[in-house]
């Protein structure tokens, strides 16, 4: 059975109902009353959220926000030294991160035999990957990156002195692309099981080889999934705290991130410091709600951008089949 | 109706198969000789993919590494041994024997039961509201739901899967803890049922997902077989859909659960972090998670404290691989015992 088939003919009740006791009309009236004021009250979760947040979050939100430094010990300015951070520790991890998982959904669904030992192993290790806890991927930055890679390395190359051993925006980074890597390798795989058999069949009809199969046809077909992969683990580093608060991310920093050992301020780990440790809760509550609020609205545009990118996709492979 | 969708014959016996993975798989065959790079190439992805592999082995190891200590290590097992963290010591001061987390007090004190039993606690909480309201609305969505209404709802739903937790912890702590407080008169503003209704929030799109999922993945033929016989609709939902859907409904609960068991920014921020052993689902609670991320920064390398907390991420990477694995251990035997229903 393809995915095609099963998604033509999934289970839905009859609209109306053939039990005509009083009962069943009773029972069924219970059972779509209490299961769509459930679906409400979720949506209801999410309009309470965006609606507070938006209330009192865009009165601050003013361009000088986005490009000011923290003043006054946070009571004041802006963020912009956050943004800078999270850009870069972006980037970072998806030129770290997003070609490992790509290749590894290639090969998964590509070339691997379904039933071979190391192609099950795989699959155990991402579906586990994805789910350990964000802070253990926190313990592991610091343990793996920051103590013995970073300090191995100011061993052989500093002499010892502490410049890549200690947390810094590389090991942030590091430790996000590992964290993403299951969201990369999901996605791609969805989108390269959306590609029709009927193009690979032709290409390798064609004479063409598996490899140019795989580089000509199948990856720029897919290229769309790739993408909503690219775009969902963005927003999943943009927005994660755990795994950075020991591997790189700064309370507060005078100046931008001046290098790849340098720590760096960035919008989610601002949130936690302003809504936690602020001495003065009232004066810094502006300031909070309008960060959030940015940050909301970054991981929103990304996640609705996927999602639209995603669907487009399913309508193209429908069309093909 | 072709034979594949429809029920299984007596006594005849079919492949499992998933919505999820039988998908059309590539051909075998390779026709034109291929250039000896293009193994090379194939090699290379081969290593690669091996590195989620090698990145689960890497965590297990480097946080294992750190606890060792706590086993070991003279100067370490001077301060705090496992049997100490375990059961309850006499401590100076104390009437009796107590578990008692209180690592930078002038005797150190390890105890892990206020811990592990804060962190059950807002699971609990969190799972209580979860699985009914994910459950529920995934049953809304694909069953009740016009598919304008569907098409509308389940991106939206998906949408709250999207906020950071770091935002959902800071609602829970400005303004969520302050209406619970005020309608239900908490000593305490910030407690395990403030936190665990916020941690609610960020798992119920994961069993909503996966269960949405499930029920549509049931054969419509199940349900024509059901109404045939005369069921009413609620009648074929608990008997049919229900069971029929209920490998993949496991699945979303038990990812739920480990996500909970992890979640560390909400209940950081949200539980009032004080690590107390009691019963009272209103008292503040400190969980495993939030003690590591509270805690981490203020240790120096190497020492006791340093030790403990890495032997607590272990503890909670082991919890949840093990729910991980049962969790897909389960849903394949049932899956299988359904005969490919799912």
């Amino acid at each position: 059975m393809s995915v095609g088939a099963a998604a033509a003919k999934p289970a839905k009740l009859p609209a109306r109902d053939f039990g005509r006791t009083v009962g069943n009309r009773l029972g069924d009236a219970a059972m779509a009353l209490s299961s769509g004021l459930a679906a409400a009250l979720v949506l209801a979760i999410l309009a309470v959220i965006l609606f507070d947040v938006i209330k009192n979050g865009v009165g601050h939100l003013s361009m000088t926000f986005l490009t000011q430094a923290p003043k006054e010990g946070m009571t004041a300015g802006g963020i912009f030294p956050a943004i800078v951070g999270m850009v870069e520790m972006v980037v970072l991890m998806t030129v770290a991160g997003v070609p490992v998982g790509v290749a590894t959904a290639i090969y998964l669904h590509e070339y691997a035999p379904a039933s071979a030992r190391l192609t099950r192993l795989i699959r155990i290790a991402v579906a586990n990957l994805a789910g350990v806890p964000s802070i253990v991927f926190g313990l592991f930055g610091l343990g793996f990156f920051v103590q013995f890679l970073g300090a191995g390395i100011d061993k052989v190359f500093f002499h010892g002195d502490k410049v890549y051993g200690q947390p810094a925006l590389i090991w942030a980074a590091l430790t996000m692309a590992v964290l993403t890597l299951p969201v990369v390798i999901v996605a791609t795989e969805e989108a390269l099981r959306a590609v029709p058999n009927e193009l690979r069949e032709a290409s390798l009809a064609l004479g063409a080889t598996k490899f140019q199969t795989v580089i000509h046809v199948v990856v720029p077909q897919a290229s769309a999934g790739i993408l909503t992969g690219m775009i969902l683990a963005v927003s999943r580093g943009a927005g994660e705290v755990a795994p950075i608060l020991f591997t790189g991310a700064a309370y507060f920093l005078p100046h931008l991130p001046k290098g790849l050992s340098s720590q760096f301020m960035t919008p989610s780990y601002h949130v936690y410091v302003l809504a936690t440790q602020s001495p003065d809760v009232d004066a810094t509550k502006p300031i909070l709600y309008t960060t959030v609020l940015v940050l909301l609205a970054l991981t929103f545009v990304l996640n609705i951008a996927a999602i639209v990118v995603r669907a487009r996709m399913r309508r193209q492979s429908g069309l093909a089949h | 109706m072709d034979r594949e969708t429809a029920l299984p014959l007596p006594g005849e016996r079919r492949k499992p198969t998933t919505s999820r993975f039988a998908a059309a798989r590539p051909p075998r065959l390779e026709l034109a000789p291929a250039p000896r790079w293009h193994g090379i190439f194939e090699w290379g992805l081969r290593v690669l993919a091996a590195s989620a592999i090698l990145a689960i082995a890497l965590i297990l190891i480097f946080i294992a590494k750190e606890a060792a200590p706590l086993l070991y290590s003279s100067a370490v097992r001077a301060e705090v041994t496992l049997s100490k963290m375990v059961f309850s010591q006499l401590w100076p001061g104390y009437d009796e024997a107590a578990s008692v987390w209180q690592p930078v007090s002038e005797i150190p004190k390890f105890g892990l039961w206020p811990l592990v039993i804060g962190t059950l606690k807002v699971t609990i909480v969190s799972m209580v509201v979860a699985v009914p309201l994910g459950v529920a609305s995934a049953l809304y969505v694909s069953q009740y739901a016009r598919p304008r209404t569907r098409e509308i709802v389940k991106p939206l739903i998906e949408l709250l899967a999207g906020i950071p937790s770091v935002v959902l912890g800071f609602f829970a702590l400005i303004v969520m803890a302050t209406w619970f407080q005020n309608v239900f008169g908490f000593e305490s503003r910030l407690n395990a049922i403030v936190s665990g209704v916020a941690l609610s929030f960020a798992i119920i799109p994961v069993i909503f997902t996966l269960s949405e999922e499930a029920f549509r993945a049931v054969p419509r033929s199940y349900v024509e077989a059901s109404t045939a016989l005369g069921a009413a609709r609620w009648q074929t939902i608990m008997r049919v859909l229900l069971p029929a859907a209920s490998p993949g409904i496991a699945a979303g609960v038990a990812l739920g659960l480990g996500r909970a068991i992890g979640e560390t920014m909400i209940v950081l921020m949200a539980s009032g972090n004080a690590a107390i052993v009691s019963a009272n689902f209103a008292d503040s609670v400190r969980t495993i998670s939030a003690t590591i991320a509270a805690e981490l920064a203020e240790v120096v390398f190497g020492e006791a404290h340093y030790t403990v907390l890495f032997f607590l991420g272990t503890l909670l990477f082991l919890a949840t691989f093990a729910i991980n694995t049962v969790g897909d251990w389960t849903i394949r035997r049932m899956k299988a015992k359904l005969g490919g229903a799912s």
